[in-house]
């Protein structure tokens, strides 16, 4: 028999203190542990659904137009270059090496035609790709899954006098309204959308699109290498990155996180002062027995060391409970948080985090009792004497 | 159960306390030669094995006013002596057995065993003294409740630097000496009070200490397990135990070499 293992023999005999302990460690460090691990998963759920938060990246032609647009008033512009990218290259952007990152790749054309003796602004889009990007539109209806289908903005559908599943008739060709947009307060309730090929046939522009809208997937790589990529593949463009889309994520995701320190910070401090409290109360009921130690012959740091040994070894079984209690609750939490299904695995690194965390409170905690218990005096200690 | 027979001989082990510990526990050995030197160690009449001069001590009682436990006790015994002290409560016999086992400071005077100066003794050492001179036997047995037999005896072993066979071997025999071989894996609470006696006076013998301390070690057991218990601490004292009991039971005298009597901190008798 050696210290350790007459530690181990009071931990083994006394479990009721023992699982006390452990419980009131493994609620403070389980709450860390669920913290760090639910801030990972929802920074991958954030990078996984990107396109949730529209377009990251705007590709345009290059041109030395000088805006003249101004709080959503248009007074015109003064075209110096091309107006319109090339669907050839459009096809481009997908082969970047970056080209794993691109959720989506929305080419839109824009241009001014005639419906019901009025100009309206039209917008030739691929269905598929830009009503995945604009998740927040509204469609009373649905979108369109056919070339000759038509969505209208709120706005333009209320002046134009639209009515759902009519024809309406648009540069010579006849499409069907399926669906209208939910007001948005955007310059999209001014718009009429139709499928890229027929909005290209009628405006006279084949093989041709405005801008392009892409969603990349990756929010914390840098952004800027792939505008530089895409500038790359795709000379005569405009690239421009709307950083603010990912960095008001990044943004939220960073606030929880440090909401999370603080509160993992508070529950540390309050489960140190349960340890501590429980130690104390542990020296008082044992101050008999240290006596007896004191008496045969233990030193005052062989008393420390015993009480240590007992702590730590108490704290590295709370952090390995905790850590399990963490992820499990991380993986239960997590399909209520995230949008998307998240992967939540179990990580070497927050399990030596969670010991290591254990370890530092629970020995830090019984330092002051086991320095108080190593200085009792062994004949006040056993009272029999 | 062998003496020490000489006064160098456990003061060559003294030496040897701090670096026998276990864990690496740092020690004063080097910076207590002479501080621990024997008194007998000095040229005139051979020491006692105890000498205990000018003892006093003071305590601070309730409302900070001074109680004299201690009045100046001077006393020698030999090697292999049986004393009882005995006296009426509050006489301080415990306080002169504490003092005697280096467990309470006294405000005055000297205690010496085996030419130890005991409270000379520089930092930790007093505890190293503890565990390899004296054998404590409690009045209330002081078992730990969640410690065997073999393991509370083994208690002093446990920080000392010995195969951990041979602690167990140790804690074995002497559980056999006082006749609990049977009883090694029981706790405390499953043994009888004369079986809780015999284990606690096993834990004072296992590290062969020079001293046994008991405190009225018969005073929790009825009076047939007493006798038994007297028997086996005479048997003891037979083969060279020394021994220093506190008892108030008049019915052990018969077992001592001499009985010193305490009367308000004073020997009376």
């Amino acid at each position: 028999m050696n210290l350790s293992s007459l530690a181990f023999s009071n931990l083994r005999r006394r479990k009721s203190r023992l699982l006390f302990l452990v419980a009131g460690l493994v609620v403070g460090i389980a709450t860390v542990v669920t913290l760090l691990s639910l801030q990972k998963a929802l920074t991958v759920d954030a990078q996984n659904n990107l396109e949730s938060y529209g377009a990251n990246i705007v590709v345009s032609p290059r041109s030395n137009d000088l805006s003249l647009t101004y709080g959503g008033v248009a007074l015109g512009g003064v075209a110096l270059g091309p107006r319109d990218l090339r669907m050839a290259d459009v096809a481009r952007i997908r082969r970047i090496p970056n080209r794993r990152n691109l959720a989506i790749v929305a080419p839109e054309l824009l241009g001014v035609t005639r419906v019901r003796g009025q100009q309206v602004l039209l917008m030739g889009v691929e269905p598929d790709q830009e009503f995945r990007l604009k998740k927040w539109w509204s469609i009373d209806g649905r979108a369109i899954q056919e070339p000759d289908e038509l969505v209208a903005g709120s706005a333009v559908a209320g002046r134009l006098g639209l009515v759902m599943g009519e024809p309406v008739e648009v540069g010579g060709r006849s499409l069907t309204l399926v669906g209208i947009i939910r007001e948005t307060g955007s310059q999209d309730d001014n718009l009429l959308l139709t499928d890229l090929a027929v909005a290209q046939e009628t405006l006279g522009k084949p093989g041709k699109a405005t801008m392009v809208e892409v969603a990349a997937l990756c929010s914390n790589c840098p952004i800027e290498k792939m505008v530089a990529q895409i500038s790359d593949v795709f000379p005569g463009a405009k690239v421009s990155a709307v950083q603010q889309v990912v960095a008001g994520r990044m943004h939220a995701l960073e606030q929880f996180r440090s909401f999370g320190l603080v509160l993992a910070g508070v529950v540390i401090a309050i489960e140190a002062l349960v340890v501590f409290i429980t130690v104390m109360g542990s020296v008082t009921e044992r101050t008999r027995e240290i006596g007896v130690f004191r008496a045969v012959g233990f030193r005052r740091n062989h008393v420390v060391g015993l009480i240590l040994i007992e702590a730590l070894a108490t704290s590295a079984l709370a952090g390995v409970l905790a850590y399990v209690a963490g992820i499990v609750i991380t993986a239960v939490l997590v399909p209520f948080l995230a949008e998307g299904p998240v992967a939540v695995g179990w990580e070497p690194l927050l399990l030596g985090v969670a010991v290591a965390l254990s370890l530092a409170v629970g020995g830090l905690a019984s330092l002051y009792p086991a320095l108080r218990a190593s200085r009792l005096d062994p004949t006040e200690a056993l009272r029999a004497l | 159960m062998p003496a020490r027979s000489t006064v160098q001989g456990p003061w060559a082990e003294a030496g040897d306390l701090a670096s026998g510990e276990a864990g690496g526990v740092p020690t004063a050995a080097a910076e207590t030669d002479e501080s621990m030197a024997p008194a007998g160690a000095e040229t005139g009449p051979p020491a006692s094995f105890i000498e205990i001069a000018g003892l006093e001590k003071v305590y601070e009682g309730a409302a900070a006013v001074p109680v004299h436990a201690l009045k100046g006790i001077d006393l020698r015994v030999d090697e292999g002596a049986f004393i009882g002290v005995m006296g009426q409560s509050g006489s301080g016999k415990s306080t002169l057995l504490s003092t005697l086992g280096g467990l309470s400071h006294p405000t005055r005077g000297r205690v010496a065993i085996d030419g130890i100066d005991l409270y000379r003794l520089p930092g930790e050492r007093l505890a190293d003294f503890r565990r390899e001179y004296i054998g404590f036997v409690f009045q209330a047995f002081n078992l730990i409740p969640y410690l065997n037999a073999v393991e509370n005896v083994m208690l002093p072993l446990s920080v000392k630097r010995l195969p951990r066979g041979e602690k167990r071997e140790r804690a074995q025999e002497v559980l056999a000496r006082v006749g609990l071989s049977a009883r090694l894996d029981h706790l405390p609470s499953q043994l009888s009070g004369g079986e809780q006696e015999r284990v606690a006076i096993a834990r004072a013998l296992v590290n062969e200490p020079p001293l046994v301390l008991a405190d009225e070690p018969t005073g929790s057991l009825d009076s047939a397990t007493s006798a038994e218990v007297m028997e086996l601490l005479r048997e003891l004292n037979a083969e060279g135990q020394t021994m220093v009991m506190v008892t108030h039971d008049l019915e052990n005298r018969d077992y001592f070499d001499r009985t010193v009597v305490l009367r308000d901190g004073l020997i009376v008798g």
